[in-house]
């Protein structure tokens, strides 16, 4: 635009702006901070967000928790099996439905909208679940979640947009559907699979609702069950009437729970670059009506 | 294919018949392998979609799990009229629309605002800073936004709670207090969702003729009116479509923000339907069935309200979700 550089605006706007970053970040950095600082700096409860000295007692402690780290494992078992399935029913349905000439494309592709807007909701979906003998297995967290229309839609816009006499072209040469799929589609969609695995991956780490609702051994939990468990079952109720002593200790379990949160989203800041850069693409397909 | 029967030795009518029989066959059997590669979707639909929807009918049985669905009885509309008569579902109701409404009048402009003051950053460095920054909350799962805030909540060592005792707010019962739940509830979400909300208004900004600003420039034009009179009505299609997608789901308040939250002295404020559904349907025996009729009264709902909605911007705008 035709602004100059150093007006009110700027100034108001880089103020609003930074202040945004920092309300942002801040959590992150105060939570890496008060996790790794001495003991004692954090029993004075005076970390900001520079750590005061270093000291990973804390995540020997959460790592020496076997309930954490089998909930970590369990975790990363749900979203390895999870993506897994749900990759190979996307592509397939999602193949199968780009085509005209799929048999009951029409209705299918229905059936698959009609899932938008209307479902069974909680109980009648445990109840499902408990039909199918899936309850307190890991099936009931990695095959409901498998299918979403939602992820199905963007999949089908990029297929659809495959041209289709390459297509053509593989099927003169005697190639089915499937081998088409598999040697010619595929290989070129890599783009989109690394998209929709993404959007399964984090959806799948983050998932709390399922696992509540469907499972019953705590061997069998999911990290953010337990995450619950550590990080919101023991806030105080009492109201600020402790001593110093006592006020000390609970800063020391504040740097526990700070620690377990940061091991739980570790994995999603390592990934984030390609999160951002994938979750952004696929907004916009899926913002294209499908 | 009519050419063949020169003759009208067979019945006419039943030569259109014949012919999209055939028709159906060979698209079958040219679409054999499409056929069989949808199968794993179909699977996934009809279990855990289309057997749950089929599940709804226990709202209108006495359903005992002993007994399935074959063997339970029929009560009509009994667990509904329960439900209306239930002497908090006002309560319900109210608690449920307030915060899907405040999330609405919230959510909704403040990514597009958001969107609207990065867009004039010119610095292309400091503009990537605050969108990777911003987004990055959306990543994070509802428990650990929620546990966040609560630790920040804190009474004891909360970083908030002592922000305010500095500047002589001396509260500290904030996760505690009925008159706070809305409001944490709402800022928890809009710190979570504002930044990723932002991004498709960014993108269809970036569709925008500069040539229009220059041309209004040109003409006189302040910036508040190039705003007004050049850019809203550009991202105005955007706009709508994501007013839409969220008045469909305007009734549908999600269920582990609420349920995370919660704590028994906030009922008041902090019980919706989703929280309700589970406590009724999935914490107390025997509760399936009406746990269940509650909830398809929510989803009804909801489904009303998006269909309106749709109809509504269809006359306005024809915009439309389908």
């Amino acid at each position: 635009m035709v602004g100059k550089k150093f007006t009110i605006g700027w100034l108001l706007r880089g103020i609003f702006l930074w202040f945004i970053v920092f309300v942002m970040i801040f959590p992150l950095f105060h939570m890496v901070a008060v996790s790794i600082s001495e003991t004692t700096a954090v029993m004075s409860g005076k970390i900001s967000f520079i750590p005061k000295g270093v000291n990973f007692d804390v995540y020997a402690k959460i790592l020496a928790d076997p309930s954490i780290y089998n909930a970590y494992f369990n975790t990363i078992v749900y979203t390895v099996v999870g993506v897994a399935i749900a990759l190979f029913v996307l592509t397939t349905g999602a193949y199968a439905l780009s085509k005209k000439r799929c048999p009951f494309g029409k209705q299918l592709n229905i059936l698959v909208l009609i899932t938008m807007f209307f479902s069974g909701g909680m109980i009648p979906g445990f109840l499902a679940i408990n039909w199918l003998g899936m309850y307190n297995t890991i099936w009931a967290i990695v095959l409901p979640t498998a299918f979403t229309a939602y992820n199905m839609i963007i999949m089908r816009s990029f297929f659809a947009a495959y041209p289709a006499e390459i297509e053509e072209s593989g099927r003169l040469d005697g190639l089915t559907d499937i081998g088409v799929l598999w040697y010619l589609v595929l290989p070129t969609s890599t783009a989109v699979l690394a998209t929709i695995g993404l959007f399964v991956a984090v959806s799948q780490w983050n998932s709390f609702q399922a696992p509540l609702l469907y499972l019953q051994d705590s061997s069998k939990y999911p990290l953010q069950i337990i995450l619950r468990q550590i990080v919101m079952q023991s806030i105080t109720e009492s109201q600020g009437t402790m001593g110093e002593s006592a006020k000390g200790t609970q800063f020391a379990e504040d740097a526990i729970k700070y620690g377990t949160i940061l091991v739980s989203i570790v994995p999603i800041i390592a990934v984030y670059p390609f999160l951002q850069k994938y979750f952004v693409k696929g907004v916009m397909i899926g913002s294209v009506k499908g | 294919m009519s050419k063949t029967v020169p003759n009208a030795v067979a019945p006419v009518e039943a030569l259109p018949e014949l012919h999209k029989q055939n028709k159906f066959m060979k698209k079958l059997i040219d679409g054999k392998y499409l056929l069989l590669l949808v199968i794993p979707t179909v699977i996934c639909l009809a279990l855990f979609y289309y057997l749950p929807m089929y599940g709804l009918v226990i709202s209108f049985m006495d359903y005992k799990p002993f007994k399935g669905i074959a063997g339970s009885n029929f009560v009509g509309f009994k667990h509904f009229i329960n439900f209306f008569e239930y002497k908090y579902f006002w309560r319900l109701i109210r608690n449920t629309t307030i915060i899907s409404f405040y999330s609405l009048i919230f959510g909704f402009p403040l990514p597009i605002i958001f969107s609207l003051i990065l867009n004039e950053v010119q610095g292309m460095r400091f503009k990537k800073l605050v969108q990777t920054v911003s987004y990055m909350p959306h990543f994070y799962s509802t428990v650990v936004v929620v546990g966040l805030f609560s630790m920040f909540l804190d009474p004891t060592s909360g970083l908030i709670t002592h922000f305010f005792n500095s500047i002589g707010i001396a509260k500290t019962d904030w996760l505690l207090d009925q008159n706070c739940f809305r409001t944490i509830y709402i800022v928890s979400e809009l710190w979570q969702q504002t930044g990723w909300g932002a991004i498709v208004y960014l993108a269809a900004l970036t569709n925008v003729d500069p040539q229009l600003y220059e041309a209004a420039y040109v003409d006189g034009a302040g910036k508040m009116r190039c705003v007004w009179s050049i850019t809203l009505p550009s991202i105005a299609p955007t706009m709508i479509t994501m007013l839409l997608l969220r008045m469909g789901t305007l009734f549908s308040v999600g269920f582990e923000r609420a349920f995370l939250f919660q704590k028994p002295t906030t009922l008041e404020t902090s019980e919706i339907i989703s929280t309700y559904v589970y406590k009724k349907g999935m914490m107390s025996t025997g509760g399936y069935s009406y746990g269940s009729a509650v909830g398809l009264f929510n989803s009804l709902i909801s489904l009303a309200m998006l269909v309106v909605s749709n109809y509504v911007a269809n006359k306005v705008s024809d915009t439309s979700l389908w």
